[in-house]
């Protein structure tokens, strides 16, 4: 496991590495720049502007630059924020898009596992298509649609919640139920069809005959290897709730580091938009290694590929 | 001769043999059916309904404002007067053009790199995969909004963005599959008996790539149309007075405690694509049963 953690680390570093070249080139490549505005300045000061933040230089010094700051953990200012630094906006921004998505992890795991055992259990049987219809209402509706619906309903008409801020407790319910619902039919499926492969082997009859409990079969030797395809989906489920947040933190004014991607991307704020890339791609890496680990804690076998 | 001839019956069986599974598949699934019924009439209404429908995406009129369904407007109309019928209608075809023009790039990008990592093997297989590893680690959505708010707002730019992320998943099946046609004993028959590469691509890999790639793509469409409406939501998809679901969806949001027609009609439309394209998707994953 130390192995694989420490081998993975160090492929990490030419990912990274190449993403940031990628993003560089892109806002490299891109007309306009951060300070280009509608009353545009004097070109005396837009040199000056430019000149303090080294951008008069030749694009491979630049480029240099770029690297050697970001090694050095360094993400420059924000253009745009001025007095910020990028990795203060992200320290600020990102506690709030964690902890929604946690919220919503949470959600998506209490409603998704349930409904993918019950419809695994009732395969066949009416009962089923009550189950899964359930967990497709979460595919068809995503979160822009099944927010404001949320709120129209719990918010407008029953006034159970306020319609947009994050201070109370109260404030997280709502959005963290229209970030998670979705990968909550996600889940249910995969456990559903991971239920049902397990239920067909022949150890599972075994366990029948030795005339084992159902509870006992079901939790103790069924779905210990039929959520495995639950955790893998872990990864790039938890990744896209914390950075694919921002249709949420949008529509319910939650200051959290999605919105900030998406405001500093329109104000063309560059440092700002490479910084928050680089921090995703390197949060995508870390929970896929996490869930990598885990699925290896669950089924050791794994260990010898 | 005779070779030539008994190959050609065989292609034929087999050429008639994927439609009619394809058509087995959504006769026998329920699901499927009613996906396939769902879809079709949502589309023909989307594509032919604006023609019977005399009012105008477009045309403005400020005196009536935001009203709500009535016999003259059955959707109601949007804030600046406009019919919100034909305003979700036009939209549909935007949201469904791109939902296919943006898998067709996938699909195209998707296939030949797979095949062709997958064809040469060795180190360039090695180096194309790792490639796509990386991309992997990418924030797609944040990607996609990047892209379009670099290069600004073009329907084009949109499903070539879209579809430059959505390739990755199919480049590792296809290369998966490429793989394991290689070495089957009738591929190397033909390398031995010096079928230049192309035509073993094209007689005998591109073939057997089929089910798997169609089964992609169904399973593709609606992330893709989700995809583009989150796009379009954020205020980043096509321009005023052009409309698609996204967009009229993020209208309707603005407004929807005061105008919930807004709201609810484009997101009825939007929500019945999705689901009827999924019961499609997973009925062919099931009837094909490729390692998805």
């Amino acid at each position: 496991m130390l192995q694989l953690s420490i081998r993975r680390l160090i492929q990490a570093i030419p990912t990274l590495w190449i993403i940031a070249t990628l993003t560089f080139i892109l806002m490299q490549l891109t007309p306009g720049g951060p300070f280009d505005q509608e009353k545009p300045v004097t070109p005396e000061i837009k040199k000056l502007i430019e000149a303090h933040y080294g951008m008069d230089k030749p694009i491979h010094e630049q480029y240099i630059q770029f690297i050697v700051k970001r090694l050095q953990g360094d993400f420059g200012p924000s253009y745009k924020y001025a007095g910020w630094d990028v990795d203060e906006i992200i320290a600020q921004a990102f506690p709030v898009s964690l902890e929604l998505g946690l919220y919503a992890l949470i959600i998506a795991i209490l409603i998704g596992v349930p409904l993918g055992i019950l419809s695994a259990l009732f395969h066949k049987k009416p009962m089923e298509i009550v189950f899964m219809s359930i967990a497709l209402i979460g595919i068809c509706l995503p979160a822009f649609v099944l927010g404001p619906l949320l709120l129209l309903v719990f918010s407008t008409e029953l006034g159970w919640f306020n319609p947009f801020g994050w201070n109370s407790f109260s404030d997280r319910i709502l959005p963290a139920f229209t970030l998670g619902l979705f990968y909550a039919s996600f889940i249910a499926r995969l456990t559903r069809s991971g239920t049902l492969d397990v239920l067909k082997h022949p150890y599972i009859q075994t366990a029948r005959a030795k005339g084992l409990s159902k509870m006992r079969i079901l939790f103790v030797h069924t779905l210990r290897s039929a959520l495995s395809p639950v955790v893998s989906y872990l990864g790039p489920a938890v990744a896209g709730m914390i950075s694919g947040s921002f249709v949420v933190e949008t529509l319910f004014f939650i200051p959290g580091l999605g919105s900030f991607f998406v405001n500093s991307a329109f104000n063309r704020d560059d440092t700002m938009v490479m910084g928050t890339v680089l921090f995703y791609a390197a949060l995508i890496i870390l929970f896929n290694l996490i869930v990598d680990l885990i699925q290896i804690w669950m089924n050791p076998k794994l260990n010898r590929d | 001769m005779i070779n030539s001839k008994t190959e050609k019956l065989e292609l034929s069986k087999r050429a008639s043999s994927l439609p009619t599974k394809l058509w087995e598949t959504l006769y026998k699934s329920t699901n499927a059916r009613i996906g396939f019924v769902l879809f079709f009439v949502i589309s023909l209404s989307c594509f032919i309904g604006p023609i019977f429908i005399p009012h105008s995406y477009e045309a403005t009129q400020l005196s009536i404002g935001p009203s709500a369904p009535s016999a003259k407007h059955l959707f109601g109309t949007d804030v600046l007067g406009r019919d919100l019928l034909i305003r979700t209608l036009v939209g549909g075809q935007i949201s469904i053009l791109v939902g296919f023009l943006a898998t067709a790039v996938a699909l195209i990008i998707g296939t030949a790199y797979g095949m062709i990592a997958g064809y040469v093997g060795k180190k360039t297989d090695a180096l194309m995969m790792r490639f796509v590893d990386t991309l992997y680690a990418l924030p797609f959505t944040i990607m996609v909004i990047l892209l379009t708010v670099l290069f600004g707002r073009s329907l084009i730019l949109i499903f070539l963005a879209i579809g430059a992320v959505e390739w990755l998943t199919l480049a590792r099946i296809v290369r998966g599959e490429t793989r394991t046609i290689k070495i089957q004993a009738y591929v190397q028959a033909a390398q031995l008996n010096g079928l230049p590469h192309h035509q073993i691509i094209a007689k005998h890999i591109l073939r057997n790539l089929i089910s798997p790639v169609i089964v992609f793509a169904t399973l593709t469409i609606p992330s893709v149309i989700l995809l583009e409406s989150v796009i379009s939501f954020l205020g980043l998809g096509v321009q005023a007075p052009l409309a698609s679901w996204g967009s009229l969806i993020n209208e309707g949001a603005q407004k929807f405690d005061v105008y919930p027609w807004l709201l609810i009609f484009p997101s009825i439309f939007f929500s019945l694509t999705i689901l009827s394209l999924n019961f499609i998707g997973d009925a062919f994953r099931d009837a094909f049963d490729p390692v998805l």
